[in-house]
């Protein structure tokens, strides 16, 4: 890495590079590489090794292959379902926010506000949301109550709880549609108003130029921004664990029992736990990385 | 028109209704300390329990170092980057954005394997160095959004010309980095330091793992023992976020001159 740095240096300022010059680029970009390969790369790697490691350090495929028992594929089932879930419903609907704010013609103090509003609740996420949707849809929650009191609707008999897929998945979105809104809106301020004017022109109905224009352009942004989401869910913790305890069994929070107390038994096994997790989010995300090259060429 | 403008309107209200009703209902919540009154009790009660004020004072302290140590990391790789080898922008770029695919809670499990007490660099092995390492999982956290605000601020000058001047007039490139470039993208790297403090502030997962006592844990601790008072620190957990965001957007588009609103 070392070498790469200095040969970059050398080539593209082999004629311009004063003595002065040199400790600047290395000063700069030094720390960074060292930093990254410390803190992020080399922490992963190692327990991608161990994935692989019997806990004498021989190579094996045995942990890989502990991996298929009930518990642990039910978790990764449960998981991979709320994110998949929260994904694919935080798009849906935030595209259509999105939509409303670029395109709707609202009123004009509508999309900042909408803008900030997004920074704020994509952020908004962790345990102080677990709370606030305790608050809201628990036993007790003003919801709960309200719909029991105005319309006799007792909202747990019907089966709902907030403890359980649906309760997790709402409490998702509320961070999920935020982030799809705040990916979005560039993506439909870049359908340029000549290509609607043209299609109106050459008789084009709104449908028509939304399934031969504006789909064919948008879809890689849109399926992309899924992807992201996808792995947003899958990652999260903090909002489940406060949310649920230990009752609903998702990956996050099976690994997280198990760096604390070794629930497995079998620490190598964490270590395989983990790579599938960075497997399954790496996957979303390259696919993310692929349309997004895609649909940036059209978005310029 | 008319029709055309039904859509948008129904999207907004109901995005509305979905993101204002749980703000409603977690303050109403807050409030129900005291039976068959509303009252701030909840409150009272959260500001005079030590461990808020402790738990709330270090995890501030901890985002302080994380936004200095991100600082100093960021800006000047972003600025030998765009300035000298843009060539390794892409590998840059995807670095920055690893910690967005690698889950924190796997980034810090490779932590306690690495750095174990009886490792080579054992920095879980006293508190003191446990807090750095927590800084730095803050830093990998924060990563993306720090460098993609500082980069945005880097393309809005011209920071070719800026060096040249600055090299012209005898700077060094000490002075060239910290009293020409930095000033002139203090705007992206404010936006960047309050994302950073937003990220931090609550974050549960790392401060937990690594035992820390930040302020996410104890907020899981509170929710897993009482009744209202998670309702009242969910409150105020959000006005510091929204604090955090207003200040960027105050920020971002109070001072002309430079673009740094956060994408």
């Amino acid at each position: 890495m070392v070498e790469n740095v200095s040969a970059a240096t050398m080539d593209d300022h082999a004629a311009a590079a004063s003595r002065k010059r040199l400790p600047l680029s290395w000063l700069g970009v030094v720390p960074f590489f060292a930093f990254a390969l410390l803190f992020l790369i080399w922490p992963t790697l190692d327990l991608m090794i161990g994935a692989f490691q019997t806990p004498t350090g021989e190579f094996t495929l045995q942990n890989i292959a502990n991996l298929n028992q009930d518990s642990i594929i039910s978790a990764y089932k449960i998981s991979i379902q709320v994110s998949v879930a929260s994904a694919v419903l935080g798009a849906v609907f935030g595209f259509f926010l999105a939509h409303a704010a670029v395109m709707g013609n609202l009123p004009g103090w509508m999309r900042p506000t909408l803008t900030t509003f997004s920074g704020v609740a994509s952020n908004f996420a962790g345990v102080p949301l677990a709370f606030a949707f305790i608050a809201t849809l628990g036993r007790t929650g003003l919801v709960t109550t309200l719909l029991y009191s105005f319309f006799g609707i007792n909202l747990y008999s019907t089966g709902f709880n907030i403890l359980s897929f649906w309760g997790l998945t709402i409490t998702y979105l509320y961070f999920q549609i935020p982030l799809m809104v705040l990916i979005l809106m560039p993506a439909l301020d870049g359908l340029k108003k000549e290509w609607r004017e043209a299609a109106a022109i050459l008789g084009a109905t709104k449908v028509q130029f939304w399934t031969h224009v504006a789909f064919p352009v948008l879809w890689p942004s849109l399926l992309g921004a899924t992807m992201l989401l996808f792995a947003n869910a899958f990652g999260a913790i903090a909002t489940a664990y406060a949310l649920t305890g230990s009752s609903l069994n998702i990956v996050p929070i099976l690994l997280y029992a198990q760096i604390r107390g070794d629930v497995l038994h079998d620490p190598n096994l964490g270590y395989a736990l983990a790579l599938g997790m960075i497997v399954i989010t790496a996957l979303s995300n390259i696919t993310y990385i692929w349309l997004r090259a895609r649909s940036d060429r059209w978005l310029r | 028109m008319k029709s055309e403008r039904f859509g948008p309107w129904l999207a907004m209200v109901l995005g509305t209704l979905y993101f204002v009703v749980p703000l409603i209902a977690t303050f109403e919540f807050s409030l129900r300390k005291r039976r068959g009154v509303y009252s701030f009790d909840a409150y009272a009660s959260v500001f005079s329990d030590s461990r808020f004020i402790e738990s709330f004072g270090y995890s501030t302290f901890i985002a302080l170092l994380t936004i200095v140590v991100g600082v100093l990391l960021v800006v000047p790789t972003a600025y030998v980057i765009r300035l000298r080898m843009p060539r390794m922008r892409p590998i840059v770029e995807f670095i920055t954005l690893l910690p967005l695919v690698i889950p924190a809670i796997v980034i810090v499990f490779g932590y306690l394997r690495l750095y174990n007490s009886s490792s080579f660099l054992p920095l879980t092995g006293t508190a003191r160095s446990t807090d750095l390492l927590l800084v730095f999982a803050y830093v990998v956290l924060a990563m993306p959004y720090m460098y993609r605000a500082v980069d945005t601020g880097l393309r809005a000058i011209d920071v070719k010309t800026l060096t040249e001047a600055a090299e012209s007039l005898g700077a060094s490139w000490w002075t060239i980095l910290f009293k020409v470039i930095l000033p002139n993208v203090r705007v992206a790297v404010l936006s960047g330091a309050f994302l950073t403090f937003a990220i931090v502030i609550g974050e549960f997962t790392i401060a937990s793992l690594l035992n820390r006592p930040a302020f996410g844990p104890y907020l899981q601790l509170v929710g897993a023992n009482s009744a209202y008072e998670p309702s009242a620190l969910a409150v105020i957990a959000f006005v510091v976020t929204w604090a955090c965001m207003g200040l960027i957007q105050l920020f971002g588009s109070g001072i002309r001159g430079s673009s740094a609103a956060p994408r």
